[in-house]
């Protein structure tokens, strides 16, 4: 099973879910998050006083498939997600060692 | 018209026929009075009782909610709470001792007598004076609607010292300031015998220029000098927590700025009708051009932008609300934004001072604009109620004079009302307090729980 966390662009959320889905993947866990890359952050002008955000919003979406899932599904987040500039993001895949399915204790192939 | 100076000037006066003999203009009414005592026209009742309660909303929710939004997360319901507590305070002073002190009878040119400590003698049937000859309002309206003068001049001076003024510090200063600031100046520009209307002419105060907004600009100044920057500032970024808060309190403030201004005519007649156009186009012109102003600077139009024009719009158009044709309130609307944009955006940055949501910056400057401009725009040639014969040079340095004392009477009491805060309450919270939040730290809650 391979874990793959992905750093992308918040407008790209709904593309990318729909990919995945197409690509048989069952589920899967979003967050809003902040950070930052090679992309600049914004300046905000409040009565002339001006602050860079060095933090930029960004969506995390994370899941758990298979091992032979993981190439597609890792290719469907890569082609929908990218715009061609900077800031489209990052994919980090990982080793999960165990999954279960807290309802009925299955164990993980069969629990994700 | 050409009565019409100031807003409340002859308010105080004819609160019996006695009094009357004070006012310049009293000779009619003298003689009327002796035929029958005036009987409060209903209308003009309602009408005052209305502003009366606009003005009331400016400060709660409208100031709250302006100066809340402009603070950060953790000090949404210090501000909150200090702006409510002042203007209580305030309103509880106003009977005990400041209704006498700025509108009471005889005394000399900077406070009244003190006859009326506690409202004494005042009934149901008692009367104020308003600038039409034998028309009066209730004396218990007159007070209510002063009353949430002094409430909201407090309540804005605190705008430069919020994220780390002690609540306890908030209510002495609260009391010292009201004593020996606000109704010695409400009494020398709206009594009959104050210093500033006993002037040669009088000076053109209609609700409030000097009293409420040069006032608690400079006292704002003054405090947030003394009281130190917030820790942090300007290094860490403070931006507004809300700007949403902001808009709906700027809103607010707007509404209720026509029963400040139009109330300020103390009857519902062509004169508060006057100071209503005024209140429109001045604030209108005003947030327009301040957006004009961002982007002539290579800004964006902001939404606080437009919020601070607003502002600037209503402090500056608050002297001149029924002196003014609707076309000088436009000229000082601009001329107002423009002004008190260079004031926060350059001024405050560089002469350093923590001025946390800019009160010297828009009230201080926007007042002293309107209290200026007012002696222009005044004149008939520019579409002013002023006589043909008026003399713009002798009203200019009236005005000017009126601002100079002004400052100097609110930055010595201020100075004053802070040190003795300062002994008695130690003034600013502790470190860990203002990094904390004061609401959390100084009230044990949290604005948001989510």
């Amino acid at each position: 099973m391979k874990l793959i966390i992905a750093i992308i662009k918040p407008f790209k959320l709904e593309e990318v879910r729909d990919a995945l889905a197409a690509a048989g993947v069952q589920g899967m866990t979003i967050s809003e998050v902040r950070g930052f890359g090679r992309q600049k952050g914004q300046t905000e002008i409040y009565r002339g006083a001006e602050y860079t955000t060095s933090f930029v919003p960004k969506v995390r979406i994370e899941l758990v498939v298979p091992e032979g899932q993981a190439a597609t599904a890792i290719e469907a987040i890569q082609t929908t997600a990218t715009t061609g500039t900077i800031g489209d993001g990052k994919i980090f895949v990982l080793d999960v060692a165990q999954a279960i399915r807290i309802r009925t204790g299955e164990l993980n192939d069969d629990a994700i | 018209m050409s009565n019409n100076h100031n807003g409340k000037v002859l308010g105080w006066g004819a609160l019996g026929a006695l009094l009357l003999l004070l006012l310049p203009t009293a000779a009619l009414a003298q003689e009327a009075a002796a035929a029958a005592a005036p009987v409060a026209n209903k209308g003009d009742t309602a009408w005052m009782m209305t502003s009366t309660i606009l003005v009331l909303l400016m400060i709660l929710p409208g100031l709250a909610l302006f100066y809340g939004g402009l603070a950060r997360t953790k000090n949404m319901l210090s501000v909150m709470t200090q702006v409510g507590g002042a203007a209580a305070l305030a309103m509880l002073v106003w009977v005990g001792w400041g209704y006498t002190m700025a509108f009471g009878d005889g005394g000399n040119a900077f406070i009244a007598g003190f006859g009326k400590a506690l409202l004494k003698g005042v009934t149901p049937d008692s009367t104020a004076a308003t600038f039409s000859e034998g028309v009066v309002i209730p004396e218990y309206v007159f007070i209510c609607f002063q009353m949430t003068f002094a409430a909201i001049t407090l309540a804005l001076v605190l705008g430069s010292v919020v994220e780390r003024i002690k609540f306890s510090a908030v209510l002495v200063f609260g009391v010292v300031w009201l004593t020996i600031v606000y109704f010695p100046i409400a009494h020398m520009v709206w009594a009959g015998n104050g210093l500033f209307f006993a002037m040669t002419p009088a000076a053109l105060d209609f609700a409030g220029g000097t009293v409420v907004h040069i006032n608690s600009g400079v006292s704002a100044l003054v405090a947030c000098l003394i009281l130190g920057k917030r820790i942090g500032y300007p290094r860490e970024p403070m931006p507004p927590h809300s700007l949403v808060m902001t808009g709906i309190g700027t809103g607010l403030l707007w509404v209720g700025w026509f029963g400040f201004n139009a109330g300020s005519a103390l009857e519902a007649n062509g004169s508060a009708a006057l100071a209503m156009i005024n209140t429109f186009v001045a604030t209108a012109a005003a947030g327009l051009a301040w957006l004009l102003v961002e982007k002539l600077f290579g800004r964006k139009p902001s939404a606080l932008g437009f919020c601070s024009g607003i502002i600037a719009g209503l402090v500056a158009v608050t002297p001149a609300a029924g002196n003014s044709g609707p076309l000088g309130a436009i000229i000082l609307g601009v001329v107002a934004a423009f002004f008190c944009y260079l004031a926060v955006t350059f001024l405050k940055p560089k002469l350093g001072y923590d001025d946390a949501l800019d009160t010297f910056g828009i009230h201080g400057i926007g007042g002293i604009v309107g209290a200026l401009g007012t002696g222009v725009v005044y004149a008939a040639t520019l579409g002013g109620p002023s006589d043909a014969d008026y003399d713009m040079g002798a009203q200019l340095w009236v005005q000017l004079l009126t601002v100079a004392t002004t400052i100097a009477w609110a930055a010595i009491g201020t100075a004053i009302a802070i040190f003795v805060a300062k002994l008695l309450t130690g003034l600013r919270v502790k470190e860990e307090v203002e990094r904390e939040g004061l609401d959390l730290g100084e009230h044990g809650e949290r604005a948001y729980n989510h």
